[in-house]
């Protein structure tokens, strides 16, 4: 009974709050020359008062963080400001250097709606065809707007502002680059503040991709560890150590229903969604040490995987769900295996390094992406399944927790950044680099989001 | 938790205790509770100067062991931490004295009991550093047990890299780090 009162009061502290602005910023740290220029226009507003956000400035930043593009500043724009394809001078945008551009505008429909109108535009086609392409359908010759890669229009409130940029990033991202752009996502991660100063020290945070839009779901007086998203984007399972003990939660981010999945005697950890959502690979001690299990979600059954003397442990689906990645000690040090769930067959996968752990393959299977020690030196690396060559990506110190964008072109790991565990970014061929500094505490165990709508 | 539980079964046992024996004669402490029945019956004022001394000499013997209990207790909580080398999980020879007093002091109080905390430093990820953690707890509580103590005694729980008693990124931080913490249950 005075159990239970505990622990309805601990569940008491743990709240939701939301802040709006971004208590982590991306800072890019390691840019290319191969990423392609473009321009994000200014929208133009067309209502009473002021423009209400400046829609522009995220998407700027959105294709700036990507790695892949290089938005022009303002002084670099031809004098004209188009807000639609029929004000384009195409060859001006061209002799500026822009390959593509935004136009948009604003409009007023109503109290706090607004029409957001905008283009996605090939200004080098659109060059080359004065806009006017003629073209033969059925033996007829017909004029074409092909430079134009998109338009979209979309009525939203004021609020939606953020939320719309990161969709028009998406699109520009997808008309250029034929992958689906990874802006309309979250990420959550662990912030931990000082022990000594906080009563509840760690929380579990979601927030945009690009840190804006924070929101605290749990704050607790013990250790919070692994978020993993389900694939749908409405939950998230963790471990939290609220009870003393470490037990797996499945938390609705809509609802804020929290579940106790399990509170097995040892270690409840690194609980991963499977792709299609119904299991949850995890790691158990119940029954030896640490050996990998995977659960029907709805039936609750277990199914031991590993077997094993020596830790089995960080597994990670394929993304068609026949097979399992994890990190063993079998061979000696950790490094990464591969079991087939149909046959249990095993297979190690890395040989390079002293150690490699907490692999994730990317989303096209070709690739894994994990922490790799050489030399004492813990960076993020990328293992090529077919060729079995590992190239590391980072240059930050003592990296890990990798957790890849949905469209798998970017990931995003912690790090320590001047004495403070921070998150970090860096794109899937190490070319781009970003960090995340937080305004206080220490933020780790970042994990992407799936797409969201 | 469980030696509050102890303390509160004694406090229930010993009048039952003390019913049961009025039956019964042998032992001190039997005779102890036969004289102790009159001091609260109808007999207590013709042998009151006999009957108020056994209990209180009872009571001090057991307030007294209490409270060597408790001194070494506390004691034994400022030897509570077993330090390890890198991602390894082998108890140093220098910690076998420390880990023999607790040892000795828990086979002696079997109603004591402890929870091994298992933690490491940051390096190495997360997940991984929480089975490692494990396996530090774990043997510290292999050596004790196998030092006589049971195992129903002992609970471990691994915290890896989630709490750390010194957060800088430093070789000194990570060495106070690589601990198993003995915390006793009150």
């Amino acid at each position: 009974m005075f159990k239970k009162l505990i622990s309805s009061v601990t569940l008491m502290l743990l709240m939701v709050t939301q802040q709006s602005h971004a208590a982590i910023e991306i800072l890019i740290t390691e840019f290319t020359d191969t990423a392609r220029p473009v321009a994000v226009v200014p929208f133009r507003f067309n209502g009473s008062g002021v423009k209400p956000a400046n829609i522009e400035d995220v998407i700027a930043a959105d294709l700036r963080n990507s790695g892949k593009f290089r938005p022009l500043s303002l002084a670099q724009f031809p004098s004209q400001l188009p807000f639609r394809d029929t004000d384009v001078d195409h060859a001006a945008w061209a002799a500026a250097g822009a390959e593509a551009i935004v136009v948009g505008e604003v409009n007023e429909v109503g109290i706090d709606r607004y029409e957001v109108r905008f283009e996605v535009i090939d200004v080098l086609r659109g060059q080359i065809t004065g806009g006017q392409n003629q073209i033969l359908v059925n033996g007829k010759m017909t004029t074409s707007n092909d430079h134009i890669l998109y338009n979209g229009v979309k009525t939203i409130s004021g609020n939606q502002f953020r939320q719309f940029a990161h969709r028009i990033s998406d699109v520009f991202y997808e008309a250029l680059t034929g992958t689906k752009g990874a802006f309309l996502t979250q990420i959550a991660y662990i912030a931990v503040s000082d022990p000594r100063i906080s009563k509840l020290p760690y929380k579990l945070v979601i927030s945009d991709y690009d840190g804006y839009n924070e929101t605290v779901l749990i704050s607790s007086p013990e250790p919070l560890m692994s978020p993993s998203w389900s694939p749908d984007g409405n939950k998230l399972a963790y471990v939290s150590f609220e009870n003393k003990r470490s037990e797996i939660w499945l938390h609705d981010i809509y609802t804020q229903q929290r579940t106790k999945l399990t509170s097995f005697p040892g270690i409840n950890g690194a609980p991963v969604f499977s792709p299609d959502g119904t299991k949850l690979a995890m790691v158990l001690s119940k029954d030896d040490n640490s050996e990998i299990y995977v659960m029907d979600i709805a039936s609750r059954q277990l199914r031991r995987i590993t077997n094993n003397r020596s830790i089995d442990t960080e597994p990670s689906w394929t993304p068609d769900g026949k097979d399992l990645i994890f990190s063993s000690e079998r061979g000696g040090k950790p490094q990464i295996y591969r079991v087939n769930l149909a046959t249990n067959k095993v297979r190690r996968l890395t040989y390079q390094g002293e150690m490699n752990l907490g692999g994730t393959v990317t989303p096209d299977g070709r690739h894994v992406v994990m922490v790799n020690r050489t030399n004492g030196n813990y960076h993020i690396a990328r293992l090529d399944l077919e060729t079995g060559m590992i190239q590391v990506l980072s240059r930050t110190y003592l990296d890990e927790s990798p957790s890849l964008a949905p469209n798998g072109s970017m990931i995003i790991y912690s790090t320590i950044d001047k004495g403070r565990k921070v998150l970090s970014l860096v794109s899937l061929d190490g070319r781009f680099k970003a960090t995340l500094p937080s305004v206080e505490g220490q933020v780790k165990s970042p994990s992407w989001s799936p797409f969201l709508l | 938790m469980q030696f509050n539980k102890v303390v509160k079964g004694l406090i229930i046992a010993l009048p039952v205790m003390t019913l049961m024996a009025c039956g019964s004669s042998g032992t001190a402490e039997d005779q102890a509770a036969e004289m102790n029945k009159p001091a609260v019956e109808e007999n207590a004022q013709a042998s009151a100067g006999v009957e108020t001394a056994a209990p209180d000499a009872a009571r001090l013997e057991r307030e007294r062991q209490e409270q060597q209990m408790k001194d070494e207790m506390m004691a034994l909580q400022n030897l509570q931490t077993v330090y390890f080398d890198f991602d390894r999980s082998t108890i140093r020879s220098e910690f076998y004295g420390l880990l023999d007093k607790h040892a000795a002091f828990l086979v002696k109080n079997s109603g004591v009991s402890i929870v091994i905390e298992g933690h490491t430093d940051e390096r190495g990820t997360p997940e991984y550093n929480i089975s490692l953690g494990e396996s530090r707890a774990k043997s510290v509580a292999t050596y004790l047990q196998n030092a006589g103590v049971s195992a129903s005694q002992m609970s471990v729980v691994s915290y890896g890299e989630e709490k750390p008693v010194d957060s800088a990124a430093t070789e000194a931080a990570w060495a106070k780090n690589r601990r198993a913490v003995l915390v006793y249950q009150k």
